[in-house]
């Protein structure tokens, strides 16, 4: 770990134009983080970040790393360019997803061992509020105007609209079964919800209260890829909108839909059990984590293909890549 | 007579819906009939006061908890009683307007009482009863199986087997009817999978008790001798719903080999290391809950519940014909812990679902095996196949 200070330290001596952005990957099964060059694709460190992490996000300055460190019952915060940590969060327990408020306070914690989601204080390391919520709380989203904080609860197979005000749910919308990401488009007016057991992504309208209404469902078919085997986890949507990718799990590929008319185009093949996804800041590339495979896999959002695969540590989870 | 009420009362908390919310009460009951035990072998597998209720007292929370958000409330009641005040017990659960039963009974008691529970339109939930003839001939329209049959545990094992290419088996079987029928299961599924049963013989029931101080320096001494001399087999299978003899097999074979089905790799519905998709929270909740590691006992009967609750929050009824509709219909399914969405037969009420191999620890693999294929569902390969099935009350 010394010679990553000593890079860190040339880094801020020689004031770089761009400075390259760092993939940070949360490895299960090997209690690590990896880190990987974005611009080289190489492997630049991997650290100990407690045991299970799997939740995983980085401050819109991008200094401070959020994981959830599952069996510690707590959320590490680690200094993106040291590794080093620098302070937990008080989380409640067994944290798995979370979302960041885009102004980086507070962190919106789902635990699935109580049927809470837990509102942590960044700062003042407080927990300002327990929400309850449906069996198994997992998939945590935020709407871009920051009015709504949706969970995903696994068991009562619901999205729960909670107001950031009030910390009250206003909204509860059935989807199909173990229900595992929310992800709102950028410009607020749709959500997905991707349910794993079910096999499909409820598609959400949310008007200007931010009320949502059902507007459909996107299924998927693989030839030669048993129904059962087609689980989607993790979605991202291009900032326009125009694209959505979906890893769908042990069927080990992403699902590329067409944002205006909910088509699949596509089925990228990826690395095994892809679980989480993350974008670049500029959006040219797609990292997927395979839990199976141990590796990531770059896909090229343009062109829609997989270019490359990144061996990480041991049953990589979640992935988010440092803002510019 | 031991009666427990469980009481969820839902509140609400909140303003806005984006649901419908009508206000629900959903009463359920579950039949426990306790027929005289002996005590089991091994002690781990002491049969708990709660067997099975505790499944239900954590299927009221999880149900309740959903509820919460749709004004639908849970109540469900337990009743243990021994066989002979078994249908004075159901008698009471009907007068009450229960129509939702979950049956922890045998074969027999299964079907006289889901026929008396038919004349009030209750809808039953077979949480035990694992004979074949109820999901064949003797199948009843208001009864869903939730536990599987033996046919299915049997179909499980074999199938890990063949795909271990272990196609030679030694059966060893006792002496008590459940022994023989799920000897005979065992039978089938060779026959349906390409297995040959190699070898077969009784282990006799002599009565007694079923542990003695040093029992195990008998033990050690007959079970090689009753062993001996069977034809060539890459695997011993003991099929002993009865508990006489299975345990004592791993270690006093005369040849050694694997055992699987009663001892050794069992199929089961649960077990309490079962951890993957997302089992461990499940597993935590009930722990918490109960201070004891669940049971296949609980999981059934938790499911059983789940089941009714998926159905009427799918439907906002808690009417038991349209209850048992949705359940058999395409529309249902439900997440259960086990990796794939599990349904219903519609040819039987028979619910699909995967089956782990067990080795006392952990999961040591899962069945359907791969590579065994339906043109409908991998978990078609488990138990009674449509054609395979005589039943005609869903018809």
């Amino acid at each position: 770990m010394k010679s990553l200070f000593l890079s860190a330290a040339l880094a801020s001596v020689v004031a770089m134009p761009a400075m390259a952005n760092k993939a940070f990957v949360s490895n299960e099964k090997g209690n690590t983080v990896t880190v990987v060059d974005t611009d080289t694709w190489e492997v630049l460190a991997e650290f100990d970040a407690g045991n299970r992490p799997r939740g995983i996000t980085i401050s819109p300055d991008g200094k401070k790393l959020y994981v959830a460190a599952s069996d510690d019952d707590t959320v590490r915060v680690f200094d993106t360019e040291t590794y080093k940590e620098i302070h937990t969060l008080p989380s409640g327990p067994d944290p798995e997803l979370f979302v960041l408020h885009p102004s980086g306070n507070p962190l919106y914690i789902a635990n699935e061992d109580d049927n809470l989601v837990t509102v942590t204080d960044t700062e003042t390391r407080t927990i300002l509020a327990e929400v309850p919520v449906g069996v198994e709380p997992e998939g945590m989203g935020i709407s871009p105007d920051t009015k709504f904080v949706v969970n995903t609860s696994e068991t009562t197979n619901m999205a729960h609209f909670i107001s950031t005000e009030d910390y009250k749910i206003k909204h509860n919308v059935l989807v199909d079964q173990r229900p595992r990401y929310a992800q709102y488009t950028d410009d607020g007016k749709r959500l997905f919800v991707t349910s794993e057991i079910g096999g499909t992504v409820t598609v959400m309208d949310i008007d200007d209260t931010g009320a949502p209404t059902v507007a459909g469902k996107i299924s998927f078919e693989v030839p030669g890829v048993l129904p059962e085997w087609l689980q989607p986890v993790g979605l991202k949507v291009t900032a326009d909108g125009s694209k959505i990718f979906i890893a769908l799990g042990p069927a080990n590929r992403v699902a590329v839909v067409d944002g205006a008319t909910l088509e699949v185009k596509d089925y990228i093949i990826v690395g095994q059990r892809v679980w989480q996804l993350g974008f670049t800041p500029d959006q040219k590339y797609l990292l997927t984590t395979n839990g199976n495979s141990n590796d990531i896999t770059v896909i090229d959002v343009e062109k829609e293909k997989a270019i490359k695969s990144v061996q990480v540590g041991q049953q990589p989870w979640g992935v988010v890549v440092t803002p510019n | 007579m031991q009666r427990i009420l469980m009481v969820f009362l839902a509140a609400l908390m909140w303003g806005g819906m984006s649901i419908d919310l009508a206000a629900l009460e959903i009463k359920a009951a579950v039949l426990r009939i306790d027929p005289p035990r002996l005590a089991p072998i091994s002690r781990y597998e002491k049969f708990p006061e709660d067997n099975g209720f505790a499944g239900a007292q954590l299927a009221d929370e999880d149900n309740g908890t959903t509820g919460t958000f749709l004004g639908h409330t849970y109540e469900t009641t337990t009743v243990a009683v021994p066989p002979e005040e078994a249908d004075a017990a159901l008698d009471a659960i009907l007068a009450d307007g229960i129509r939702f039963i979950i049956l922890m009974a045998d074969d027999a008691d299964l079907t006289r009482l889901a026929d008396r529970a038919a004349q009030d339109g209750a809808v039953v939930f077979n949480a035990q009863a694992e004979g074949v003839a109820l999901r064949d001939n003797e199948c009843r329209a208001n009864v869903l199986h939730v536990a599987p049959s033996r046919a299915m545990r049997a179909d499980a094992v074999a199938q890990f087997a063949l795909w271990k290419r272990w196609p030679r088996w030694f059966l060893i079987h006792g002496s008590n009817p459940e022994d023989q029928a799920l000897a005979g299961a065992y039978r089938r599924a060779a026959k349906k999978f390409g297995g040959r049963i190699a070898e077969e013989r009784e282990f006799e029931d002599t009565g007694g008790s079923r542990r003695t101080d040093t029992g195990h320096v008998l033990v050690q001494r007959q079970l090689p001798v009753f062993t001996q001399d069977a034809d060539d087999h890459e695997v011993v299978i003991a099929a002993d719903e009865s508990d006489v003899f299975a345990p004592y097999l791993p270690f006093h074979l005369w040849t050694p080999r694997p055992v699987m089905g009663a001892a050794g790799l069992r199929p089961v519905t649960i077990h309490g290391a079962h951890e993957a998709w997302g089992a461990t929270q499940f597993q935590r909740r009930f722990e918490e809950l109960t201070g004891r590691y669940i049971r296949e006992e609980d999981y059934q009967v938790w499911l059983s519940l789940r089941v009714l609750g998926e159905a009427v929050i799918r439907t906002s009824s808690n009417d038991p014909q349209t209850i048992l509709d949705y359940a058999i219909s395409d529309e249902f399914e439900l997440a259960a812990f086990k990796g794939v969405p599990v349904t219903f037969r519609p040819w039987n009420g028979q619910l699909r679902q995967p089956i782990l191999l067990y080795d006392g620890r952990i999961t040591v693999s899962v069945s359907p095996q791969d590579g065994f294929l339906h043109q409908v569902s991998p978990l078609d390969t488990l138990g009674l196949d449509k054609p395979e099935s005589s039943c005609t009350a869903f018809n």
